[in-house]
């Protein structure tokens, strides 16, 4: 069964109809890289698998479960769906330690020390342990990034959804947040990610969507995708077929 | 005919002064409570909340302080409610502050990125749990400098309440002035004493402000 069930979503923005009809099956363990021009609707989607969008047709289903509006189910879709953001989002008042706690203290009613062992193995497993205290602007991009991977993770979410998670990054800084993300993926962990490293959704994703004006426009695995694109559309945003 | 040296005068106004203090600290105080739950009421998702808040800071922030005295004071004065002046002059000092206080701390709520609550709603926490770990504390920082700013307000506003027959600061300078026949040197007091209070607040107020963005964290 799948893991994730997208069936004609639709999403509008006043009479800016943005999501058009989304169709996407994600099974268990799945890789899934977006890729698309700005402005296809590649974060409204994501958005809208973690509640942060209302939908405005269609349907959502995460482990079965139906996405609805309110904010109990809200609660629960989230405690199974993780997000990171571009912008990384630490809350710059707490330290790195006490980021990837809160969320578990305060939604989970976890009690403090087990949140915080939690917490020491998460940071840990994204190569920050030593940086449990240092706060948000004491890190670099990269390792604030990593921090909120390790707050998502904390959460023990069975999927994560990134939008463009390397995008603020300077360039010398990419590898360290993709060896993470590398690293989720070889442990089977379920991903949707927005992604402008090519290079890297060809080697580690499963599958690539193309989307294209608020539509799956091309969907395939990343050999396929890549290399024999069928439609024109992806063949001019791979850079193919200009000629 | 008696006659008053400068300590005679200056003796009684800061006694005097003391009302003064505790009808801005009651003000300051109540005020910030009510404030709160106007903030609560202006930020909520509730469009009929939202629209209360809204109505309540225009209302207080639309009219003259004076007239809000005088309405609490004469107003249920006319409904046949018999109110002392320190009762009128304290809610309405109150009311006015807290819509005061409300907007401005709605304004740090605002600055705090939009990032801040998507990335809270994403890890699951309700909104009051939003407000309550991530937003409040942030806005928290930067509000505290305005806020100490606007106890100045406060301070300066109870000087209306002499009109209704409150006795605090000037309202005892106008006793005084009508025993001593000195204006001058009553009123100058007077303000010397306002000045007193006023003037290292607003130094505070300045220093919080730089503080804060000279360091811009707040541990
Ligand atoms: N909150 C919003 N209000 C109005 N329009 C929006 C909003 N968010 C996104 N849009 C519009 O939706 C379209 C798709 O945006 P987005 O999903 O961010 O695309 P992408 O992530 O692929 O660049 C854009 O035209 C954008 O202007
Ligand atoms: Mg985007």
């Amino acid at each position: 069964m799948s893991l994730i069930a997208v069936t004609e979503l639709k999403k509008r923005f006043g009479a800016n109809e943005v999501l058009k009809g989304i169709n996407l099956d994600i099974m268990p363990g799945e890789v899934i890289a977006i890729i698309g021009k700005s402005g296809s609707g590649k974060s409204t989607f994501l958005r809208c698998i973690n509640g942060l969008e209302t939908v405005d047709e269609g349907s959502i289903l995460v482990a079965g479960a139906q996405l609805l509006p309110d904010e109990v189910h809200l609660k629960a879709l989230r405690l199974k769906v993780g997000m990171i953001f571009q912008q990384f989002n630490l809350f710059p008042h707490l330290s790195a330690g006490r980021n990837v706690m809160l969320s578990q203290m305060v939604v989970k009613k976890t009690g403090k020390a087990q949140a915080e062992a939690m917490a020491r193995r998460q940071l840990e497993r994204v190569g920050l342990a030593h940086k449990f205290d240092a706060y948000p602007d004491e890190l670099s991009g990269g390792q604030q990034q990593r921090v909120a991977i390790a707050r998502a993770l904390a959460m023990e979410p069975i999927a994560l959804l990134c939008d463009e998670i390397t995008s603020a990054l300077d360039p010398e800084l990419v590898a360290e947040v993709l060896a993470v993300v590398r690293e989720l993926a070889a442990e089977g962990m379920t991903l949707m990610m927005v992604t402008h490293e090519m290079k890297f959704a060809r080697d580690v994703c499963s599958r690539v969507v193309f989307m294209h004006e608020g539509r799956v426009h091309e969907v395939g695995p990343p050999e396929e995708v890549f290399s024999a694109p069928k439609t024109v559309e992806l063949q001019r945003f791979l850079g193919h077929g200009h000629a | 005919m008696i006659e008053f040296s400068t300590w005679d005068i200056l003796r009684n106004l800061i006694f005097a002064a003391r009302w003064t203090v505790l009808l801005s600290l009651v003000s300051f105080a109540g005020g910030g409570v009510v404030g709160l739950m106007i903030l609560f009421a202006r930020i909520s998702k509730s469009k009929a909340l939202r629209r209360f808040a809204i109505g309540y800071i225009e209302l207080f922030q639309g009219t003259p302080l004076l007239m809000q005295l005088f309405l609490a004071f004469f107003g249920l004065g006319l409904l046949g409610v018999d109110v002392p002046a320190w009762l009128a002059a304290g809610s309405a000092l109150i009311l006015w502050s807290a819509a005061f206080l409300a907007e401005i701390w709605r304004g740090c709520v605002e600055a705090v990125a939009k990032g801040q609550w998507e990335a809270s709603a994403s890890l699951g926490m309700g909104r009051l749990q939003q407000l309550r770990y991530v937003i409040l504390p942030q806005a928290l920082r930067v509000a505290v400098p305005p806020t100490v700013g606007f106890s100045v307000q406060v301070i300066k506003g109870t000087a209306l309440t002499s009109i209704i027959g409150f006795t605090e600061l000037s309202k005892a300078g106008t006793i005084v002035t009508n025993a001593t026949f000195q204006p001058f040197t009553v009123y100058g007091l007077v303000a010397l004493i306002y000045f007193a209070l006023c003037w290292p607040l607003s130094r505070y107020a300045h220093s919080l402000e730089r503080k804060l963005h000279v360091a811009h964290r707040g541990h």
